[in-house]
């Protein structure tokens, strides 16, 4: 079993490819039962209101105390287009992305038929009656449900139907998974907290589609979730929301930005913090927030406002990263302060504009023209969004340069599950600057002098009442004090110095996230969302394959010691990651002596969907000849 | 009696000499019109007493956005990238709303690369001194047709300009900006004038000022030579300033003369010279510059000025301490904040 498109079923059974029209006899269902391990893909059409409905169905879950993820698959579109969403239980607390689906609700007669047939045998596909899916596959546990009656007599109001609709499935799916109805009320309850009316309405036809499966469907299927603890006490949030809280707790003061998927919620949702938490008494606002008028502008307000001594900010993604490029490379060679947070999606260009991808790391990593480097910070939990994000800012105003967190579509706009976040004791760190008063002690300084020897030198902010308080910002070549000169000495002695700085920036940033056993030889890099996929793909390498690997996470660019150190100590490195050019490989090239490098090997994944455990687990049987 | 005492070199009301004001040594051209407007801006911030440490001073990129290198060496300064100063004194205006700001621009940098970032600061009425050091040309990338280079207007090279001209002022004012003009780099006492009312507006002052480039832009068949400007200047108003701090009663005909109260309580005297002026109108205001061109005249002087309409600090409810340096106690929510904020996800 080396190669091939191999799909387990949640059993462990290999399952073939899915038939279509197969001539075998109807499934039957003599199948041990499927505890909380399997997943459920809701297909709708964009615009239809599906959102609350699945928020729901995970929300429930979660509160059976069953490890669950959930991912929203939507279109570039308003309203019209196909979308899907897939939940998955776990009760080993997997939540990477699983290619298989075990329970497919169809609600989408467009994609319904192709929904059906890519199903593996013994799943179970939940449709409405009319559709007759049944005859496109017998492999296929069938519950056709009567969706438009039912929410004709749920739900009076015709307007509202199609959103009611949408609760029928719930409880349907309610009832044929078990879940507590309890539980699902409070979700509904939850989800609706502000409308009474909206709940009252909602958890009805949520009733009426339960109370129609309790009575018309006969169960066939082994998939049924069982109490479990394993998310007591835990928290669920997107990436993007963890992000804005981390800067919320930060304390962010200019916010900047331009509006584009899959970075927007980032600020619209601490756009909704600030004015809750960060009003003063007096009515008065501790924060500014600008929608600007595209990124150059957005990047400029950011490096503007950093210049003044703000703790600033801005959310884009791609496109908007290269829009940014000439400034970026301003702020780094005149040593400004600033964060910006990509979250990366497909391009080039416009590409697939809502999926996800990690292909951002190369362009950010040197964005701007000439001798440029940018440190960047690479979460991959929502936790580490709120860390990395209060990270960025106190590492932005202590290297003085740019700093950039890339989080990724798959992160920043799916729900994750989480311990909560810890309360950042630590003060913020402003960095080197110099008041009036440091002034007038010293006698004076000089801009761009590596006073302590890390290659951060002091600044002065713009208002600082002291006649020798003002330097010139200049994009062009400046000696230590500031001064315009284009002498080879002074340039060269600037750029290394900038070197030296990203040296120290080395021992600043987050360390890797090393798990090994020191036996294997063979070592795994990843980092950001492809961890998940990783942490379980090891897992299949040992169950399945009795293959031991160890696993470092990236968390941050430039490359701590740890990295260097893996590599040195493994003889075959995989760099998994998601882009098509091994963008972290060769940033790690780069940075690796020759006779490490040639250790690395990559394994990609680049079609826009999340990548998956068992896509790593059948490279890594190729290429490992198991 | 006479008595000999040493002479006790001019001062401002803050005490200090107008060298104070100076900047480095100009490293344009001799005869080039941005040092003259260099030297206007160090009279009027000289003779306004503005304490320099409180000053920021910006630029994108060209000839003209080097001079904020050239005056006020005690205020910070920043030369950004070509046509994107607005972004940059934005951010820092909101970072530290306490301080004054200049802007220093060309004719390339706000009307061709920089249109988008002009069109919206213009808009956002933020309180920044825009100065546009307009010759007509590129002059550092020596010499190619600007965007607010006349129709028919002939380059050194003989190549002639086909395409009409930008008005900066006219596009301000469409656009929002509070306080707008145009002058001329070699009229000292109108551009004076000008800059004193602009230091004490509080929102965005946008002057266009003719500024010869000596070196591509001064000869025959360029309208924005020194010659073209003598010969075509035509002032619409004439500008007297009474700062707040000066304790002087001017007679004026109320009939030609507005008196504009400016913010800090200075007085702004614009004496009619054209009969349908009124720096209240924003359409009388575009009509007679379009007018104007119509009749090949290089109209100058204050165009429009509203000292009402909140500026974009005002209009983020900002705290009145910079944002810059509140303290943490301000900035990081409680610990109670966050598990509240975390109570409610769980
Ligand atoms: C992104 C970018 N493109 C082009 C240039 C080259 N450049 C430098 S100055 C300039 C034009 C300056 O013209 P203007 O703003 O009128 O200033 P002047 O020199 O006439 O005072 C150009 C095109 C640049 N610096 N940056
Ligand atoms: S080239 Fe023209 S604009 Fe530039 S410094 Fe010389 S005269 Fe001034
Ligand atoms: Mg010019």
């Amino acid at each position: 079993m080396a190669t091939g498109h191999v799909a387990l079923d949640s059993t462990g059974v290999e399952a073939g490819e899915p038939v279509s029209n197969s001539t075998e006899e109807p499934y039957e269902a003599a199948r041990r039962p499927v505890i909380n391990d399997f997943s459920i893909q809701v297909a709708t059409v964009n615009g239809s209101g599906s959102q609350s409905a699945n928020i729901i169905l995970l929300r429930s879950i979660f509160g059976m105390g069953i490890p669950v993820s959930g991912k929203n698959l939507f279109p570039s579109n308003i309203a019209g287009l196909p979308t899907w969403y897939t939940i998955r239980a776990s009760k080993q607390g997997y939540v990477a992305r699983k290619e298989e689906i075990d329970v497919l609700v169809a609600l989408n007669a467009e994609t319904a038929k192709e929904d059906i047939l890519a199903l593996p045998a013994g799943s179970v596909a939940i449709y409405e009656e009319a559709a007759n899916l049944k005859q496109y596959r017998n492999d296929v546990i069938c519950y056709p449900v009567p969706f438009d009656k039912l929410t004709a007599a749920a739900c009076p109001e015709a307007k509202l139907r199609k959103l009611v609709k949408n609760m029928i499935y719930v409880g349907v799916v309610a009832k044929l998974i078990s879940l507590d109805l309890n539980v699902v009320e409070a979700a509904v309850r939850r989800q609706f907290a502000k409308k009474q009316k909206a709940a009252d309405l909602n958890w009805a036809a949520i009733q009426a589609g339960y109370d129609y499966a309790t009575q018309s469907i006969t169960k066939q299927d082994p998939f049924a979730l069982e109490r479990m603890h394993a998310t007591d006490g835990k928290i669920i949030i997107d990436g993007n929301a963890a992000a804005a809280l981390g800067a919320l707790f930060a304390g962010v003061t200019v916010v900047t930005w331009y509006p584009i998927t899959p970075s927007s919620s980032v600020v619209e949702q601490l756009i909704g913090y600030l004015k809750k938490y960060r009003v003063e008494p007096d009515g008065k606002a501790s924060f500014a927030v600008v929608q600007a008028e595209d990124e150059l502008a957005a990047v400029g307000m950011v490096l503007g406002a950093g210049w003044a001594g703000a703790r600033s900010m801005t959310a884009t993604s791609g496109p908007g990263i290269s829009l940014m490029a000439e400034f970026v490379g301003l702020g780094y060679f005149t040593e400004l302060p600033g964060v910006i947070f990509d979250i990366q999606r497909v391009g080039p260009s416009t590409g697939l504009p809502t999926r996800t991808s990690q292909g951002d790391i190369l362009s950010v990593a040197t964005l701007s023209h000439g001798d440029t480097k940018h440190v960047m910070l690479l979460p991959a939990s929502v936790k580490e969004c709120f860390e990395f994000a209060g990270a960025a800012f106190d590492l932005t105003e202590r290297l003085q340069t740019p700093i950039f967190v890339l989080s990724d579509l798959d992160l920043g706009m799916n729900n994750w599950m989480s311990e909560p976040f810890e309360y950042p004791e630590k003060p913020l760190d402003r960095g080197k600057v110099l008041t009036a008063e440091d002034l007038k002690r010293l006698g004076g300084f000089a801009r761009y002098k590596d006073v302590d020897g890390d290659g951060i030198p002091y600044r002065t902010l713009p208002g600082t009442d002291h006649p020798l308080a003002a330097y010139f910002v200049r994009g062009s070549g400046h000696n230590e004090r500031a001064v315009y000169t284009e002498k080879p000495d002074d340039y060269q002695n600037l750029m290394e110095r900038l070197n030296r700085k990203f040296e120290t920036a080395r021992t600043l940033v987050p360390a890797p996230v090393v798990v090994q056993t020191g036996k294997s030889k063979i070592g795994l890099i990843a980092y950001g969302t492809s961890d998940f996929a990783v942490t379980e793909s090891r897992d299949q390498m040992k169950k399945e394959y009795g293959v031991e690997t160890d696993y470092l996470r990236i968390r941050a660019f430039p490359f701590t010691r740890e990295v260097h150190e893996f590599v040195a100590s493994h003889e075959r490195v995989y760099v998994i990651e998601q882009n098509r050019d091994a963008q972290m490989l060769s940033l790690l090239k780069l940075d690796l002596p020759a006779a490490e490098a040639v250790k690395l090997r990559s394994i990609r994944h680049f079609n826009g969907l999340p990548i998956d455990a068992r896509s790593v687990t059948n490279a890594l049987v190729i290429e490992e000849n198991l | 009696m006479a008595t000999t005492t040493a002479p006790t070199p001019k001062v401002n009301r803050l005490g200090l000499p107008a060298i104070d004001y100076r900047g480095s040594k100009t490293t344009l051209c001799a005869g080039c019109g941005h040092n003259a407007i260099s030297e206007r801006i160090i009279d009027a911030f000289y003779e306004m007493g503005v304490k320099s440490e409180r000053v920021i001073k910006l630029s994108g990129i060209g000839c003209s956005s080097k001079s904020p290198a050239y005056f006020l060496s005690r205020s910070h300064g920043f030369n950004s990238v070509h046509g994107r100063m607005p972004s940059v004194a934005t951010g820092a205006l909101l970072a530290n709303k306490t301080v004054q700001a200049i802007g220093v621009s060309g004719d390339g940098d706000t009307a061709s690369i920089g249109m988008g970032q002009f069109a919206h600061l213009m808009r956002r009425n933020l309180p920044l001194i825009y100065i546009i050091e307009d010759n007509g040309v590129y002059g550092l990338t020596k010499g190619q047709f600007s965007a607010t280079a006349d129709l028919g207007s002939k380059l050194k090279t003989g190549v002639i300009n086909d395409l009409p001209p930008i008005d900066t002022c006219a596009l301000a004012i469409q656009l929002g900006a509070t306080f707008v003009g145009r002058s001329f780099s070699g009229d000292k006492k109108q551009l004076t004038a000008m800059l004193k009312a602009a230091v004490a507006h509080k929102g965005t002052v946008m002057l266009d000022v003719i500024s010869p480039c000596v070196t591509f832009n001064d000869h025959e068949g360029s309208t924005k030579s020194y010659k073209y400007m003598q010969e075509h200047e035509e002032a619409i108003s004439e500008a007297g300033f009474v700062p707040f701090f000066e304790d002087i009663a001017i007679d004026y005909d109320a009939g030609t003369t507005y008196d504009v109260t400016m913010h800090d309580g200075s007085h702004l005297h614009l004496r009619k010279l054209h009969d349908s002026y009124n720096p209240t109108d924003r359409v009388a205001a575009v009509k007679a510059l379009m007018e104007a061109h119509d009749r090949n005249e290089v109209l100058t002087g204050v165009f429009y000025i509203d000292t009402e309409k909140p500026n974009f600090t005002d209009l983020l409810n900002l705290a009145d301490e910079p944002l810059a340096t509140l303290p943490q106690e301000r900035t990081r929510p409680s610990k109670e904040v966050l598990a509240e904020i975390m109570s409610k996800l769980a």
